[in-house]
């Protein structure tokens, strides 16, 4: 038998699973990814789905996109483009609005209109939140370590870890501890009075998750927020030019220089196995690839349960995944606008409209916005986080024209009665006419509407339950309990089996330190 | 008092911040938002529009308009067809830089020069014998720079003229809505881009046709804090900052040959007189002492330093114009071989970049120095790497 022409596969052209075969490839394997889809990118894509308007059709910003993975894989070479999202509004029910610009200067003085006290308080929950992120960014770049095991490779990490923490000082560490365990909403009413002001910010800990501001565990996902504004000098944070498909197109190009193939439209149906160890891969087409190291990048349930048949893994990694939880929580939908939503609270074009607008004007918004998910039902007043990149890049739409991202929490996957068609237009009006409240043009503008329920999002990315991250970003899954105890280091327990998607350490966003980490576990392992 | 330019009624109530600056006897925006990032990102994202009036503009015409010319540049003035643009210096006698900027020939006899530093003087003294007149029309026009991947498609709208064909460093005279105009295909971005000339009557409505065309294109005005971060990446260099006048150098050490700060190539070796040619030819076959290089600084070494502080490296969104040591790599061991004259964070390239003069041999592309930097208030050593000029190269600037 001849020898087989890959060294590598990479199940899945995610941007995680792109990265993994870009460094890879950097280091000589011979490297083949192979994604479902008819382009690059699983949840961060560009589309043209209505002619002439490019959407960025699931994830619309860059947050996280590590500053190492830039430099190593030379993306501005590439065509890596990011563009600065400047501000945010929140427009408020009493057809008032709160925002946040560029400027601090500005901001404070438009935050001293609301509440001067919170004015002050911003810049020492900034500083409190500053040292908080420097606390736990090193834990990006770390291959987590198992407190359970005394393993030799553990015990570095933990030493690591553990020094890492002493050198915080006891007030930092307390700090931490609350930040860990608390909701955000209680975690920023000891700092601030301004509900809005709250509101806004605790949206950024319920993305993604079935949490509720008011739900302990929601405060560490701030966190993430304030870790972007480190790397914010870095300026990692904001808008690809050509929306997000910019980033996994650019990934691609990189990946390729380095000498991987790509094949796209190439569904891989399981990962094939001899003994223990793996072989290679079999397609839906019935094509049979032959290689030692296979790399999932898919989630760890489609990982562990659908590339292999979970009878050939231990219970208690099975019984994990089970447990797993992925709970689907979000939507997406997307406009197509024939011009620009006038805002109640700043009406006409203005500079509001190249940033974030925030549908959250009070704790208690979201808060009932959860509930109705609790009950299995999509907000009937979503939270609602807005852009409108075609403000940002003109390229995303013929000139004059825009598109507008809009996400949408809560859609919750187990929906009562479960999701049709009609429920997705009911959803879909919902949130316009959400929107509509503060932007009451909004409706004669829209040339087409593109709407995501977490069915959609799983039907078409293959993202189970149609979670945005691979699984929830809930401390009871995260770090070394990423995706399941014992198996939270990229390998499994196939011989040349590894994962590299969000649902291992550090979880989703376009981040990409898992596909890197993986890479390098994979690199550092003895073959 | 500072003069206004020719657009001041149209840029004046957009500088949000009132960030002025001067710039050669003019009052101009360093920025229109407080804040320059977005300004910087049109440049390579859409189409920036920014005024570059008090550019000193010379028309100089008639029979020896040519002769003139030829003598003070370095560049061939027999090869410069007509509606073509040079980019060139000028020398002294002992092929020092008294300046650099762009030679136009408008028609057979008629020429257009633009230079950073007043030339009236210089000109006439060369002009000494020949039939030529020299105008000094400065004031007489006003000048805007579109530069942006979208340049094109928003002149596209609003003018006749075809900028398909408008090959890189031609120039074609037209109108805009009407107002006529002289169009170039220049600029100091390294980007796609145009310069427009007007008269001032018409700057006004010039203005407000390209914003108001250009709105659906992104445009945005922009001022001279994003202009430097550009033009580093596209390693353009800066009279007074970057090098000084071989008129206005107080001492020997402080000139600057044209092979000195990277403007080699636009020395002619077969053309006839022009002040320099002797010494410049003597340089050449020697090979210069100094070259002018890139710097890319190391960015783990970088980060390294801010970290021994505890601190996230701290990047600035202006580009810096100080002078900054550069030593040879080794520790703090290692000699000065050279001096960065500016330098900038590159949003587009994720790297801290700086245009530098090192000694020979140091210039040459992939030699290991280290640059000064001050970190919480200590002189700290970066690891940097020489590199060739420009940093940013892309494909739509010439196609």
């Amino acid at each position: 038998m001849s020898a087989p022409r890959y060294d590598a596969i990479v199940v899945g052209g995610g941007h995680n699973g792109l990265i993994a075969a870009a460094y890879l490839a950097r280091a000589g394997r011979r490297t083949l990814v192979l994604e479902r889809r008819p382009m690059v990118g699983g949840a961060t894509v560009t589309e043209e789905i209505f002619p002439g308007f490019k959407f960025s059709v699931f994830s619309y910003v860059v947050s996280l996109l590590r500053p190492e993975i830039i430099r190593d894989l030379d993306l501005p070479r590439h065509g890596l483009q990011i563009l600065p999202l400047e501000s945010t509004i929140t427009p408020l029910d009493n057809g008032d609005y709160l925002g946040s610009w560029a400027d601090p200067d500005e901001t404070r003085r438009e935050l001293c209109r609301h509440s001067p006290r919170d004015a002050d308080a911003t810049v020492l929950f900034g500083r409190l939140m500053h040292h908080m992120a420097m606390a736990v960014k090193p834990i990006l770049g770390m291959v987590p370590p198992d407190p359970a095991s005394l393993a030799p490779s553990n015990l570095a990490g933990l030493l690591e870890l553990g020094g890492h923490f002493r050198s915080l000082g006891a007030e930092r560490f307390h700090a931490l501890h609350k930040l860990m365990t608390m909701a955000s909403a209680d975690y920023l009413d000891e700092w601030f009075e301004f509900g809005p002001l709250k509101a806004t910010k605790s949206a950024s800990g319920i993305i993604g998750t079935f949490l509720g501001p008011r739900s302990p565990g929601s405060a560490y996902v701030l966190l993430h927020h304030y870790m972007g504004e480190i790397d914010g000098a870095f300026r990692a944070w904001g808008f690809q030019k050509g929306g997000t498909g910019g980033i996994s197109e650019t990934i691609a190009r990189a990946a390729r220089s380095f000498g991987a193939e790509i094949r796209t439209s190439a569904a891989v149906e399981r990962v094939t196995l001899r003994g223990n160890q793996v072989t290679g891969v079999a397609l839906a087409s019935g094509e049979e690839i032959a290689a030692d190291l296979v790399v999932s990048a898919l989630d760890p349930r489609l990982t562990f349960t659908r590339l292999v048949d979970p009878k050939a893994l231990p219970d208690d990694l099975v019984e994990g995944v089970r447990r797993y939880k992925f709970r689907g929580s979000s939507g997406k939908v997307n406009l197509a606008l024939s011009g620009l939503p006038d805002f109640t609270c700043l009406p006409g074009p203005g500079p509001h409209l190249r940033g974030a607008i925030s549908i959250s004007p009070s704790i208690e918004y979201l808060e009932r916005a959860y509930d109705d998910a609790k009950y299995g039902e999509f907000s009937r007043q979503p939270y609602m986080d807005i852009v409108i990149p075609s403000m940002i890049d003109p390229g995303m739409a013929p000139p004059g024209r825009h598109v507008m991202s809009i996400f949408v929490q809560y859609a919750p996957y187990h929906l009562n009665g479960g999701w049709t068609d009609a429920k997705r237009e009911a959803f879909g009006d919902t949130v316009v006419k959400t929107l509509a409240r503060y932007a009451p043009n909004i409706e004669s503008l829209i040339l087409h509407r593109q709407v995501l329920t977490p069915a959609d999002i799983e039907r078409i990315t293959g993202l189970s339950e149609g979670n945005i991250f691979q699984g929830e970003l809930a401390l009871q899954q995260l770090f070394f309990l990423r995706p399941v105890p014992k198996w939270a280091r990229y390998r499994t327990p196939i011989r040349g089996y590894w994962q590299c998607g969000a649902g291992t350490h550090p979880g989703g966003g376009i981040m990409g330190a898992s596909g890197r980490l993986a890479a390098r576990e994979i690199l550092g392992a003895r073959r | 008092m500072l003069k206004t330019s020719p657009f001041h009624s149209r840029t004046a109530p957009l500088v949000r911040a009132q960030t002025w600056r001067r710039w050669a006897g003019y009052q101009m925006a360093s920025a229109y938002d407080p804040h320059p990032d977005r300004e910087y990102a049109s440049i390579r994202n859409a189409a920036a529009l920014l005024d570059v009036s008090p550019l000193y503009k010379y028309r100089l015409t008639g029979r020896d308009a040519s002769r003139l010319l030829d003598r003070m540049i370095t560049r061939d003035m027999t090869k410069l067809a007509v509606k073509q643009v040079y980019y060139t210096p000028w020398c002294d006698a002992a092929g020092k830089v008294i300046d650099d900027g762009t030679v136009s020939r408008l028609s057979e006899t008629d020429y257009r020069l633009t230079s950073a530093d007043s030339s009236l003087r210089w000109l006439h003294m060369n002009a000494a014998g020949m039939e030529v007149g020299i105008e000094d029309v400065s004031e007489r026009l006003g000048a805007l720079s579109l530069q942006g991947p979208l340049a094109r498609a928003i002149l596209e709208q609003i003018s006749p003229a075809d900028f398909g064909t408008l090959k890189y460093f031609r120039l074609v005279e037209t109108t805009i809505r009407g107002l006529p105009v002289t169009i170039s295909r220049t600029g100091y971005t390294g980007d796609l881009g145009y310069e427009i000339w007007v008269e001032p009557p018409e700057a006004g409505a010039l203005w407000d046709a390209l914003i108001e065309a250009g709105r659906p294109y992104g445009i945005t005005p922009a001022g001279v804090w994003a202009l430097d971060i550009a033009r580093i990446e596209a390693g353009l260099i800066m009279l007074d900052v970057d090098y000084f006048s071989s008129h206005h150098a107080l001492i020997e050490a402080r000139k600057s040959s044209p092979y000195e700060i990277n403007l080699g190539w636009a020395v002619s070796a077969a053309k006839g007189p022009f002040n320099g040619r002797r010494a410049l030819a003597a340089e050449r076959a020697r090979g210069p002492a100094w070259g002018f290089v890139g710097l890319e600084v190391d960015w783990s070494s970088f980060e390294r330093l801010f970290a021994a502080h505890h601190l996230p490296p701290q990047l600035s969104s202006i580009a810096w114009r100080s002078s900054a040591p550069v030593y040879q790599s080794g520790g703090q061991a290692g000699a000065q071989v050279g001096y960065a004259t500016s330098g900038c964070w590159s949003p587009l390239l994720k790297k801290s970049l700086a245009l530098a003069h090192l000694s020979a041999p140091h210039f040459a592309p992939g030699t290991a120095v280290e640059l000064e930097i001050t970190v919480e208030h200590r002189r700290e050593r970066a690891r940097a790497t020489v590199c060739k000029l420009p940093f940013f190269d892309p494909e739509r600037k010439k196609a």
